[in-house]
């Protein structure tokens, strides 16, 4: 039954149904709900978990890898700022190989400083080694979280997963949510079994440095061990849509079939894109949406299959590329489409940065090619345009 | 590890790199890489130990006689014990090649 929740709740009552047992947390708008939420739930007995009171986040996911690596099933949440201070450790835990779980409440980056939403802080996250998804709406984030550990968990990924979610636009709505039940994500999930953990009757040493006779194949080992999660993400997929109902996959498609126009997008941004071309429909137009609901490891067989014969693609982007040809989503997509010797009529916009609105017009502007004139500034060829700056 | 470091491929490390094997850093000798080395002068030194005790490396050890040498496997020849030895028992030589 779907129940009306603000989705920051819903994703704290995800990560107790996950029966997580470390969580080391720091506020920061707009995550603060998360792990408010979270450290009642701990503090009222109904989960059995530690709750590390941390002073940064810094400190926050550096107990995380200290939890991970005893076995614990860990989960965490940051945004925007705590994200970066977190930087150095996100290499570690990924490097470690440990299942830790984040939700990232996606909010733009200091300065000038903003707590309102885009995708600067998971963007200057991206190589970190993670495994990255992203969620659309409420019900997205639950189930996501859901999967996220048993993606994590899997022994052949153990690596640490990223749960994204838009600042305002998702954390603090209510939305209609269904929320699994325990005994179904217990039948989904099992309990955390760690290939190796910190324990005085078995010691292992974890986290020694590497000669440069030797860094080059441990990073190679991480790198095939993000690669090959692609595969288990999906069957991890699959399996969660047979048994709760809801199928996802790594690159989703709306009304792709019939258009020679699609754009792609990541995150919330797409119900938007959903409602313009709706109303193009209307009009007899036809366009379609790409929605990559996973971005590390890059789906690139997937992106490609559906992108390879449209005519035009305008990559969405919530982040300003800073001097960079175009936007991290258009470089990756035009480096699939590269090493697939395809050119293709690609176009890449930036849009709602820091939390300004994108409504369902800019996107028909976009498709009906007016979308730059509306600008008053001028805009530069062939590089990435920004909608709706004044000029 | 079971085998030397430029030996493994890939495919062989543990997860994470772990190291399954207690105490085996023993099996790394760190002294490689000096310069110079400490050379002790016993007819100077008046056993006060501070070189023992200066030493970060914990590498000078206490002989039977109760004068001092350094285990040259993990010296790193730094020079702190000849600058803190009062006497200057201690005089650090060029490494030859
Ligand atoms: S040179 Fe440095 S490392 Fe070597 S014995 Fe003296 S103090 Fe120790
Ligand atoms: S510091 Fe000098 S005098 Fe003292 S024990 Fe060492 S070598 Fe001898």
């Amino acid at each position: 039954m779907k129940k009306g929740i603000e989705v920051s709740i819903a994703a704290s009552i995800a990560a107790k149904l996950a029966r997580v047992e470390a969580i080391a947390a720091y506020p920061i708008t707009p995550q603060t709900h998360i792990v408010e939420h979270l450290a009642e739930i701990v503090a009222n007995g109904e989960l059995d978990a530690v709750y590390i009171n941390v002073e940064s986040e810094h400190s926050a996911m550096s107990a995380c890898c200290g939890s991970s690596a005893t076995g614990a099933r860990t989960f965490t949440s940051t945004s925007a700022q705590g994200l970066e201070l977190m930087h150095e450790i996100l290499f570690i835990a990924s490097g470690m190989r440990f299942p830790i779980v984040m939700a990232t409440v996606n909010r733009a980056l200091s300065s000038p400083l903003s707590i309102w939403g885009d995708h600067s802080d998971v963007m200057a996250a991206r190589d970190t080694g993670w495994i990255m998804l992203f969620c659309e709406n409420g019900q997205e984030v639950v189930d996501m979280i859901i999967m996220a550990f048993r993606i994590a968990e899997d022994r052949g990924v153990l690596l640490p997963v990223m749960v994204n979610l838009d600042g305002f636009s998702l954390s603090h709505v209510i939305e209609p949510i269904e929320l699994p039940s325990q005994m179904m994500v217990d039948k989904f999930l099992p309990p955390y079994s760690p290939l190796y953990t910190l324990h005085p009757n078995k010691p292992v040493t974890m986290g020694a440095y590497a000669m440069p006779e030797l860094y080059t194949e441990a990073k190679y080992a991480q790198e095939m061990a993000i690669i090959n999660s692609k595969e288990i993400i999906k069957n991890v997929m699959d399996e969660f849509g047979k048994q709760f109902g809801r199928q996802y996959k790594p690159v989703e498609t709306y009304n792709t079939e019939n258009a020679d126009f699609v754009f792609v997008a990541l995150g919330s941004i797409g119900e938007n894109i959903k409602t313009a071309i709706d109303e193009l429909k209307g009009e007899g137009k036809n366009a379609g949406l790409v929605q990559l609901r996973l971005f590390r490891p890059f789906p690139s067989e997937e992106l490609f299959s559906v992108l390879k014969d449209k005519k035009r693609v305008a990559v969405i982007e919530r982040v300003m590329p800073a001097g960079a040809p175009n936007g991290p989503l258009f470089q990756e997509i035009s480096s699939v489409m590269c090493t697939n010797s395809l050119l293709m009529h690609m176009e890449n916009y930036i849009v709602g940065l820091g939390g300004r609105d994108v409504l369902p017009e800019s996107f028909i502007d976009i498709f009906n090619g007016t979308a730059c004139e509306k600008s008053t500034v001028p805009i530069r060829d062939k590089n990435f345009k920004v909608i709706g700056v004044r000029g | 590890m079971a085998k030397p470091m430029e030996e493994y491929k890939w495919h062989e490390l543990n997860v994470g790199c772990v190291i399954e094997e207690v105490g085996n850093a023993r099996e790394y000798k760190t002294g490689d890489w000096r310069s110079f080395k400490p050379v002790w002068n016993n007819e100077k030194c008046i056993k006060c130990g501070l070189c023992w005790l200066y030493c970060p490396d914990a590498t000078v050890f206490k002989t039977n006689e109760g004068f001092y040498l350094s285990n040259l496997d993990y010296c790193k020849g730094c020079g702190i014990c000849a600058k803190e030895c009062k006497p200057g028992a201690i005089k650090m030589v060029e490494e030859g090649r």
